[in-house]
């Protein structure tokens, strides 16, 4: 299944949640900050928000800057 | 004791400095540890999903030293910068944002109608809102009635190394503003940093005059040395500038010829 993953296509065997796929993406969940269809995720949801095909997922993290 | 209070939170070091440009997060590091700054600044940004082997930044930054100011940087609309502002905070480690929405992509100069809307949706939010804006002295005061934290007029563009270009400005927003005035943006080396503290601003930020000096760590000693030079220098009460000279002893008791 297809999803949008910081504005590229991204692919999946199948709907998991935000958890499940900061995982396997090996990315720590206590240092992003997750939007999903354009609403932010609460940390706390991750276990129990879904990804489904076509869906927007944003990850982001801190970054070197002024 | 000359205290440095930002929205209730005291702080030693009135100089606030970035993590970008740096050769190296380790070389970061230690400029940080030269510069004697508790805070410091960071960006938003997109993880690289597909590139997992970059070092993390926050690795290379202390906790139990320094608190986070996370940036709008890149933003061009109010809502871009609420909604960077918002994903910032969810990170979990700062309620504060250096709120930057940009008008001009060459001159990086903000757009203050943009930045002024965005202020007032954040702190009604409840984020400890530090707009960068320009040294102008009206939007200053409208930003400070929109809530902000603090302002941040900027010295001359990002990055530029020209210093404070327009003294007299910084002078007025000083003059009638309630909440603290941090010089962000344009610094090039110690002696600026040094002139906007002389002129009674709370603090200074910079990115680039360290990040970019030969030697970012020594550079960052010598801003550090220069904030406190040009605080206490403010503190200890300046000559007044003469057209012509006054001299430093009485004629009186000269051996002389006369």
């Amino acid at each position: 299944m297809r999803i949008t993953l910081n504005g590229e296509p991204h692919e999946l065997a199948e709907p998991l949640t935000i958890a499940r796929l900061l995982a396997t993406l090996e990315i720590d969940p206590r240092r992003v900050a997750v939007e999903h269809n354009l609403v932010i995720v609460k940390r706390a949801a991750y276990h129990t928000t879904t990804v489904h095909p076509g869906d927007q997922v944003e990850i982001v993290n801190f970054v070197g800057g002024g | 004791m000359d205290t440095f209070v930002i929205a209730g939170k005291t702080f030693s070091s009135r100089l606030i400095i970035g993590t970008g440009k740096y050769g190296s997060h380790e070389i970061m590091r230690q400029a940080h540890d030269a510069s004697g700054a508790e805070l410091v600044t960071v960006a938003v940004r997109r993880v690289n999903v597909t590139d997992r082997s970059k070092e993390s930044l926050l690795d290379f930054i202390d906790p139990a030293r320094y608190a986070l100011l996370p940036n709008t940087a890149g933003c061009y609309t109010a809502e871009d910068a609420i909604r960077t502002a918002r994903l910032a905070r969810e990170v979990g480690l700062s309620e504060w944002i250096k709120l930057e929405v940009i008008g001009d992509e060459r001159t990086l100069f903000p757009d203050n109608a943009g930045l002024l809307e965005a202020t007032r949706v954040l702190v009604k939010e409840g984020f400890v809102v530090l707009p960068y804006t320009n040294d102008d002295p009206v939007v200053c005061r409208k930003l400070e009635d929109a809530g902000a934290a603090a302002v941040m007029p900027l010295g001359a563009p990002i990055g530029s190394g020209l210093g404070i270009q327009n003294l007299n400005n910084i002078r007025i927003i000083l003059e009638f503003a309630g909440v603290p005035v941090i010089v962000d943006a344009g610094v090039g080396t110690a002696s600026d940093a040094a002139i906007a503290m002389e002129l009674g601003v709370d603090g200074v930020l910079m990115n680039t005059a360290v990040a970019g000096a030969r030697d970012p760590v020594a550079m960052a000693g010598a801003m550090k040395l220069a904030v406190i030079a040009g605080r206490q220098a403010y503190l200890a009460g300046r000559i007044p500038s003469r057209r012509y000279a006054t001299a430093s002893s009485s004629p009186d008791g000269l051996v002389t010829g006369d």
